[in-house]
């Protein structure tokens, strides 16, 4: 079989060696997959775009949550089953804000000459900052209690300690002393208003009444969301691009031992990663429950889990990796409930991960495998 | 001319036997009543589910979340032949999925003979081959299934309808577990050689998907009878603690003599360090994928010997958060050790549907699953290395290095997977 | 701690767990076993059927119980699902030596219960699982011990059907989640009666319960400018719908089933909908108006003011009064006698008199609930 050097390969050699059958069988399902979004979006452009919107919407919430999982995930290779209940935590407190306190009008009492757009937007966000600094202290908690005992333990009985930690959230808050058991309804912090985009321009949609054909709506929730996402997307790359801080968590991820004795505070890095990674989480868990105005103590799981896929599939360690991973499995979502089935989207979704990851062992923006098998 | 039996083999059997005999004899005079014996026969199910993912994870190194997903084809594969032969009175089924199996079985195995001579042939590709087999062997067993049916169902009538019945079953039974086998092997095949924690995400994937396709099993895969989502009923019910436990020993004995053997100490050579494996001549992905394989086949038994319990199913127990089970069950137990997942298995299914449902007081029954967590949490702070360590019955036991992942050099302080060379100090230790 | 202790230990724990298996007497109360969703998704339908249940109960023993004897009311939850529906069911049945249940509220939990206390010949009354298949087996036939204290899904189907042909609707876009039997059970029974009185189904999406994102299905929805959004699946879910059928632009009326019935419907969200039920708190029948007396003296809701009892806790009390009465009438504790006097009972109950088919499906009307305004208002009645 192998002749030669000088004589040319034969067909056989040249597809066995440039590994052709698998990447064609690869090709196949990528050809497939784009002829069926092709003819879906012939079938009915407006109806299409409308779903990528849809799309959007959900992939930036998860992109938040995902950064949880990639932050931690490059800095002590863990993976925090528990992240997807701290953003559980994070919708409730913010629900308790808006319903008991009414923490999101607090501007429009204290001070009423404001616009209302603006002590709208201020009460938001104060909710959304309540939400953040109770997430991170939870899970600055849950860290010095279930995980910082096990830094020097396998890897795998972290592992198991936050399955143990994610179960204990989910079940504690379904006590009726905690949370509660029940579905509750989420009072969004703000009115909802619909716009409908034709051709003819922007109009607010009015209810009763159906939008004309070959519209996009568009609700300020998305806006709100893609916003807030954005923005703290934008804080959190400067915080660890340009901060002192932000070098640390970047050399702790890239080197323990050695930034240990540059003089690096690891452990302390290690709480902050925790911190920021819940703080989005809770952040998402606001949007979140905004969009869909329903909370109860086992929201996190499937969120989680469809974030931690996104983080994978761009590249778990890699900051941009999450957000382009969250953004794919958003729109993978939408996208298939609307053109295969809603209970086939799940499928969808680890499909292509696990495609992906054939094709790129480390997700899209990970590091080269340093793994031969 | 009597060869003296060794001491350790002797105690090992004896003591089987003693605990079969005394569960069988409670169970059958009603001491222990329906609700114990279906926990202890889902203990012993568990067990079985157990050992095949220790035998991936705690002995061969491959972080596995995957079990699950076989187990669940394993038991739905049993569940619908079954279920066919006594409600519809069709072995077509069974006649199918037998020739599929033993079909795909053999083309797999002449398909690694000839793919093995070709040097140089990636996962993917070979992967693509098996794929396009399995798919043509497929629909030809369809067809030569539809055509035996008939007889093998008017052969089965013949019989007296008991004997049928378990016939069926065992064969369903054995069935779910080949397919499994076969399905794991197909994935297994370009997945194993993604590295350990992606490996555990895309078998994580794996299950997912599977409960989906079983969500929808009646809207597209066309399998009416199975219910989909709503979930499948009218299985008969006819795992005892006999069959459990017989499968449970002919999986422990085959467990045992597989890590006693060359075989096994290769499989654990693959767990310890790779690539000295691999400088050593040892075959690491053939190995992977035999361990991937066996702990696969145990899992869809133990699937199909499941179905048959309660005599339903419903894909929501296959989600992935039941699938953690096997794992928290193996880690509790203490990863590679057998014996400790024996002890694991069975406290975990008493512990959970069973003590902790009588002893707390009425209306706080769903403080069990805000106890089960804080008890989880509570053992890996006081003993990550397990409940029984590395400890093995004198029987099981193998004459193997200590397990690698409990030893200082692979924790996260000086964690190699940061792609620098491990600091001196810590190579030699 | 050394090995052979830690292993000596764990077998001594494991036996210890065996021992509880050994136990149970008999007693001078008739136990009543109830499987509720007290957790899960639904447990406002727990705790309502719990809570009738429990003034059924208290009622008998105010009078002297039944037989000479005092009713034990031994509660398990259930969730709604199949899986700890049968946990709970073979516990009752074999630890507690329970041979009466009230249960389960869920049609897909009282499916898998009834094959259980069939097989055992344990009498199963369910105050609320409406689909077909509980009373009868997939042959057809009657299952002994096993009755219902509400309409069936094929008449609850039929109802809206009617409903909405009668306001003019033509157009019905009909979902349903597909892990559901009782979901599934009425959105058959919608389509077929609905396409029977000349309306037209023109779209059928299906979701599972996990799902929170139903903007793919609502843009479907409001593409196809249906009149009619037929969705009869359980509160929860229909509070996550309709928030986001606004947002959308759906403007068909929403329509649903009897598992709208809670307190936690948002009421906000599903404004403008109707769904058909069991009885009408505004009912001016005198059993009626004691009956949200009686409720109402024992609970009281959040706001402090006394409870109105939902169809659950109706249907639930009705269903206990007629398995209590049933086995006062067999005069015996003997299961298949008691399952023999159930059969051939008739009994005034809140909901309506109950007389059971030769399915054991009561004979009952229904009612159409309307939401609006922030208030369900009686909207018409509809008679078997």
């Amino acid at each position: 079989m192998n002749a030669a050097i000088n004589q040319k390969p034969s067909l056989l050699e040249t597809i066995i060696r440039k590994r052709w059958l698998g990447k064609g069988f690869l090709l196949a399902i990528a050809i497939l997959a784009l002829w069926k979004l092709t003819i879906s979006f012939l079938a009915g452009p407006t109806i299409f775009m409308q779903q990528v919107i849809n799309g959007f919407q959900l992939g930036f919430v998860y992109a938040l949550i995902a950064l949880g999982y990639t932050m931690v995930y490059g800095i002590v290779r863990l993976i925090n089953f528990a992240h997807g209940d701290v953003f559980m935590v994070g919708a409730f407190v913010s629900y308790y804000a808006i319903a008991d306190l009414g923490l999101n009008t607090w501007p429009a009492k204290v001070m009423p000459g404001l616009p209302s757009w603006l002590s709208t937007a201020i009460g938001v966000i104060s909710v959304v900052l309540l939400s953040m600094v109770s997430c991170a202290f939870l899970a600055y908690t849950i860290e010095r209690i279930a995980y910082k005992p096990l830094r020097n333990a396998p890897r795998i009985s972290a592992l198991i300690t936050a399955i143990g930690v994610s179960f204990f959230l989910e079940y504690f808050g379904a006590l009726p002393i905690a949370f509660g058991p029940n579905f509750v309804t989420y009072q969004r912090p703000f009115e909802v208003v619909n716009w409908v985009i034709s051709t003819s321009g922007i109009v607010a949609l009015e209810p009763g009444v159906a939008p004309p054909d070959n519209t996009l709506i568009i609700s300020n929730i998305s806006l709100y969301i893609i916003i807030i996402s954005l923005l703290l997307l934008f804080i959190l790359n400067f915080f660890v691009r340009r901060t002192r801080v932000g070098k640390a968590m970047r050399a702790t991820a890239y080197d323990k031992p050695t930034s240990r004795l540059m003089g690096i505070n690891v452990d302390g890095i290690i709480s902050v990663t925790f911190a920021i990674g819940a703080a989005l989480a809770g952040a998402a868990g606001v949007l979140y429950a905004t969009a869909f105005p329903q909370v109860y103590f086992a929201m996190g799981i499937i969120p989680g889990l469809k974030a931690f896929v996104a983080a994978v599939l761009g590249g778990i360690g890699s900051i941009p990796g999450a957000l382009v991973g969250a953004l794919i499995i958003g729109e993978a979502e939408v996208l298939s409930a609307a053109y295969i089935s809603t209970p086939m989207r799940d499928a969808v979704a680890f499909s292509i991960l696990v495609l992906v990851l054939l094709v790129r062992p480390t997700g899209i923006f990970g590091e080269p495998s340093r793994e031969k098998a | 001319m009597f060869k003296k039996i060794p001491r350790t083999n002797l105690l090992f059997f004896g003591g089987a036997l003693l605990v079969f005999l005394v569960i069988q004899i409670a169970i059958s005079t009603h001491l222990l009543n329906d609700f114990w014996s279906t926990i202890i026969r889902i203990g012993g199910v568990m067990a079985i589910v157990s050992l095949g993912l220790n035998l991936i994870y705690g002995f061969n190194g491959q972080f596995s979340l995957g079990q699950w997903g076989f187990y669940a084809i394993g038991a739905y594969t049993a569940a619908d032949i079954t279920y066919r032969w006594t409600n519809l009175n069709e072995a077509t089924g069974l006649s199918i999925l037998l020739i599929g199996v033993l079909l795909v079985g053999g083309a797999i195995v002449y398909l690694r003979s000839l793919l093995g001579k070709i040097r140089g042939l990636d996962a993917l590709s070979a992967f693509t081959m098996y794929f396009l087999a399995t798919l043509v062997l497929g629909v030809l067993a369809v067809y030569l299934g539809q055509w035996v049916g008939p007889a093998v169902a008017g052969l089965l009538l013949a019989l007296p309808s008991g004997i049928s019945l378990q016939i069926v079953f065992v064969l369903a039974v054995i069935i779910g577990g080949i397919l499994a086998a076969e399905v794991s092997f197909l994935f297994g095949l370009p997945v194993l050689t993604l590295g350990s924690d992606y490996f555990g995400i895309a078998t994580l994937g794996f299950t997912i998907i599977v409960k989906v396709l079983l969500d929808n099993s009646d809207t597209m895969l066309g399998f009416a009878e199975m219910k989909g989502a709503r979930g499948m009923i009218g299985i008969p019910k006819i795992t005892t603690w006999f069959w459990v436990f017989l499968a449970l020993f002919i999986v422990v004995l085959v467990m045992r003599n597989l890590l006693h053997s060359s075989y096994g100490r290769a499989i654990v050579s693959v767990r310890e360090d790779e690539i000295a494996g691999k400088a050593m001549g040892v075959d690491v992905a053939e190995y992977k994928i035999l361990a991937f394989v066996i702990g696969s086949l145990f899992a869809g038994l133990a699937g199909g010997l499941y179905a048959h319990i309660n005599g339903f199913l419903h894909p929501s127990s296959f989600n992935f958060i039941r699938s953690f089970d096997p794992m928290i069950i193996i880690v509790l137990g203490g990863l590679g050790s057998m014996t400790g997942t024996l002890v694991a298995s069975f406290t975990w299914a008493l512990l959970l549907e069973g003590v902790l449902r009588l002893v707390l007081p009425q209306g706080f029954e769903t403080w069990r699953f805000v106890v089960y967590p804080l008890l989880l949490i509570l053992i890996m702070l006081v003993r990550p290395s397990g409940l029984l360590g590395t400890y093995e019955l004198p029987f099981l036991r193998q004459l193997l290095p200590p397990l690698k992942a409990f030893s200082k050099s692979n924790s996260n302080s000086a964690n190699p997977e940061s792609g620098h060379p491990v600091p001196l100090q810590e190579a030699t230790k | 701690m050394s090995k052979r202790l830690f292993v000596i230990l764990s077998l001594v724990i494991i036996a210890s767990f065996i021992l509880p298996a050994c136990g149970g007497g008999g007693s001078s109360t008739i136990k009543v076993g109830l499987l509720a969703p007290l957790s899960g998704a639904v447990p406002t339908f727990g705790i309502s059927t719990q809570q009738g249940v429990e003034i059924a109960v208290k009622e008998w023993n105010d009078k002297g119980g039944v037989l000479g004897k005092k009713i034990e009311l031994v509660v398990a939850d259930s969730q709604c699902s199949a899986d700890p529906a049968v946990n709970a069911a073979n516990k009752l049945i074999d630890q507690d030596k329970v041979k009466f249940i009230v249960g389960e509220v869920c049609s897909s939990a009282s499916i898998p219960v009834s094959e259980i206390v069939n097989q055992k010949k344990v009498v199963q009354i369910s105050p609320t699982s409406t689909n077909a298949g509980v009373t009868v087996d997939k042959d057809g036939k009657v299952k002994p011990f096993t009755f219902r204290a509400c309409f069936i899904d094929p008449f609850q189907g039929l109802v809206m059907a009617k409903f909405a042909a009668g306001k003019g609707f033509k157009t019905a876009f009909v979902m349903y989640d597909q892990g559901n039997d009782y979901t599934v059970g009425l959105a058959e029974a919608f389509e077929k009666s609905f396409t029977e009185l000349g309306g037209q189904v023109i779209g059928k999406e299906t979701y599972i319960k996990e799902d929170t994102d139903f903007s793919a299905i609502l843009t479907k929805v409001a593409d196809s400018k249906a009149e009619v959004l037929y969705l009869p699946d359980y509160y929860n879910i229909v509070n996550l719908v309709g928030a986001q059928a606004k947002d959308k632009g759906v403007t068909a009326v929403m329509m649903g089933g009897d598992g709208w019935d809670s307190a936690d419907l948002d009421v906000k969200a599903s404004e403008g909908g109707f769904y058909s039920n069991h009885y009408d708190p505004g009912d001016t029948r005198p059993i009626v108006v004691e009956w949200l007396k009686k409720f109402g003296a024992a609970y009281k809701d959040d706001q402090g003011q006394p409870k109105v009892p939902d169809a659950l806790s109706t249907l639930a009390y009705d269903a206990a009064n007629l398995l209590i009465a049933a086995i006062q009438k067999a005069g015996t504790e003997d299961s298949t006698k008691v399952a023999e006097a159930l059969a051939a009972i008739s009994w005034e109950g809140v909901s309506g008199t109950i007389t059971f088919d030769a399915l054991h499906n009561p004979i009952k009307g229904a009612v159409v609930i309307g939401v609006a305004g922030g208030n369900k208002t009686f909207a018409e009645a509809i008679a078997p």
